[in-house]
């Protein structure tokens, strides 16, 4: 059967996505530039259909809350915010880390820092990959570039969640979540079945039968001979995520003799310059990190082997840039060219900033 | 093909909306397409547009730094939009209340005496449409049968009674071209 393609904005796709993906449970707080998540999930009525309960909640701090309390019963939920919604939220995401609970949280990254503006971003890259609570955690982190992979992220997210027991996250800009494209959503799924997620998570919150001890979920311990053996358990964790799901899309990497890395709609925004680039006779190649924790610092050091420079593109001062030095040490010189405070690079600019930080003269 | 439009004017008349029709009639086409709003306060009044792009292969940034073809319904978005249509390209233009009209001579500039049509058509909410049609005339990107089709994806089923009158207002912008 031929799947059907619809045309909607990244914020409508990861909302069907979600009631397609089967998930329990939504609770969110509207805020610009991801409203059309809340909206549409109201306009869909999926408590009708799948029994997905959709509620508005007072605050993103209630939100999250709500978030943990689905998701100590193994239940598929989540949440939806945008950077300073995010920021309320990071109390909760360290309790869910701590707690081994997995949920899925979607930051539509507007300008910042503070109340900023609402026009795309992605400042909250630190927040996101090096823990935005307290405590030595990491959650999976999602960066769609396309409309499409808003849609398909939801299953991937809640899956790598649920595998590992970990908070993920989905980390878009007001591009990504404001622009149409085409899209095919997943076939409908059932949600899981009471009796599925006693099954499933036997750690979960399902009713204690005589059969079994209680299950206790909680972030706390005072005991700090069992805290350091959980933050050992933590860590083992994040070991197997490192090893186990880099995610990353390389472009023109063959024979480039530069290399430009970005995420998100950045991303594309670079693959029209290196179009442009290599119209003029500059070869370019793109790595795009779709998982921005864990990083591909293996990947993007086999590559920058063979080139001259590295550009770290973002909307942002430099944040992944970090990470790109750390992969590739001194070997290669490493460049950055951000805009921040929301506004967005033309293609041309990128290319300008390119030839210019590697005082490359075209042809 | 490929056709990398922007669409500016004032919140209010129709901008996003003609490029979300636009946008669905190639969906009809099955051709890729990305529509790229500027959100946010300026849906309520001040300078709004969208970035449409219309192609036959997928399409790489939503956001550009120059267009094939622009279709201009202010003064303030003419300002902003004449010099970034590429050489060659197209600039659709109403010239009502326009009082610096464009003057560069490397590009095919149309202007499209839209609003004086919506007026004797009395159909104000036709405006966009007409504007619609005069782009469909210069840039054939997609029939408009598919783009009648678009029109039923894109308005909700309550206003789909005007689409008679949409798909008129489309028919005498292409006229207004010739």
């Amino acid at each position: 059967m031929k799947a059907e393609v619809k045309l909607m904005k990244g914020n409508e796709a990861i909302a069907r996505a979600a009631i397609r993906y089967g998930a329990d449970g939504y609770f969110g707080y509207p805020i610009t530039p991801q409203s059309e998540v809340l909206e549409t999930l109201e306009a869909e009525m999926p408590w009708e259909t799948t029994g997905m309960v959709v509620l508005q909640a007072e605050s993103e701090v209630a939100s999250i809350n709500m978030v943990y309390g689905g998701a100590a019963a193994g239940k598929a939920v989540m949440t939806s915010s945008s950077s300073p919604g995010v920021s309320l939220m990071q109390e909760g995401i360290s309790y869910l880390a701590a707690s081994e609970l997995p949920a899925l949280i979607v930051n539509v990254m507007r300008g910042g820092p503070g109340l900023g503006t609402i026009q795309p971003s992605q400042a909250d890259y630190f927040q996101a990959t090096k823990g935005g609570g307290h405590g030595d955690y990491h959650i999976i982190v999602l960066a769609p570039s396309t409309v499409q992979e808003m849609a398909d992220f939801v299953a991937l997210g809640f899956d790598l969640a649920f595998k590992y027991r970990t908070p993920a996250m989905i980390m878009a800009d007001g591009v990504v979540g404001q622009m149409m494209e085409k899209v095919v959503l997943p076939e409908q799924r059932p949600r899981r079945t009471n009796e599925q997620i006693a099954r499933e998570c036997p750690w979960a919150l399902t009713g204690k039968p005589d059969s079994r001890k209680p299950n206790i979920i909680t972030s706390l311990e005072l005991d700090s001979a069992i805290m350091e053996k959980n933050n050992e358990r933590f860590q083992e964790t994040y070991r197997r995520i490192q090893e186990n799901e880099v995610r990353y899309e390389e472009r023109f990497t063959d024979d480039a003799e530069y290399l430009i890395v970005a995420f998100g709609s950045v991303a594309r925004i670079c693959l029209k310059a290196i179009e442009d680039a290599r119209k003029k006779g500059i070869k370019v190649g793109l790595i795009r990190p779709i998982t921005l924790w864990p990083f591909p610092y293996k990947e993007i050091a086999r590559v920058a082997e063979h080139t001259k420079g590295i550009l770290c593109v973002e909307l942002n001062a430099g944040q992944m840039v970090e990470d790109v030095r750390l992969a590739v040490g001194d070997k290669v010189p490493v460049r950055h060219f951000g805009r921040m405070g929301g506004i967005v690079p033309a293609p041309q600019e990128v290319l300008d900033a390119l030839e210019h930080d590697f005082h490359i003269n075209s042809l | 093909m490929k056709d990398e439009i922007i669409i500016a004017g004032f919140g209010g008349q129709g901008v996003l909306s003609m490029g979300k029709i636009l946008a669905y009639a190639a969906l009809e086409n099955d051709q890729e397409v990305t529509w790229m709003p500027s959100y946010g306060p300026e849906q309520r009044g001040g300078t709004a547009n969208v970035t449409v792009i219309l192609s036959d292969e997928p399409i790489s940034s939503p956001v550009l730094s120059e267009y094939d073809t622009a279709v201009i319904l202010n003064q303030q978005s003419l300002d902003k939009f004449e010099s970034r249509v590429k050489p060659g390209g197209v600039l659709i233009y109403d010239p009502y209340d326009i009082h610096h009209a464009p003057t560069r001579t490397d590009i095919d500039v149309v202007a499209v005496p839209a609003m004086e049509a919506t007026i004797a058509m009395g159909q104000a909410k036709a405006y966009n449409m007409i504007l619609l049609g005069a782009l469909l005339a210069k840039r054939p990107d997609v029939p408009v049968e598919a783009v009648v089709r678009g029109l039923k994806k894109a308005l909700p089923e309550r206003h789909h009674h005007l689409i008679p009158v949409n798909e008129q207002a489309i028919r005498k912008g292409m006229e207004l071209v010739g």
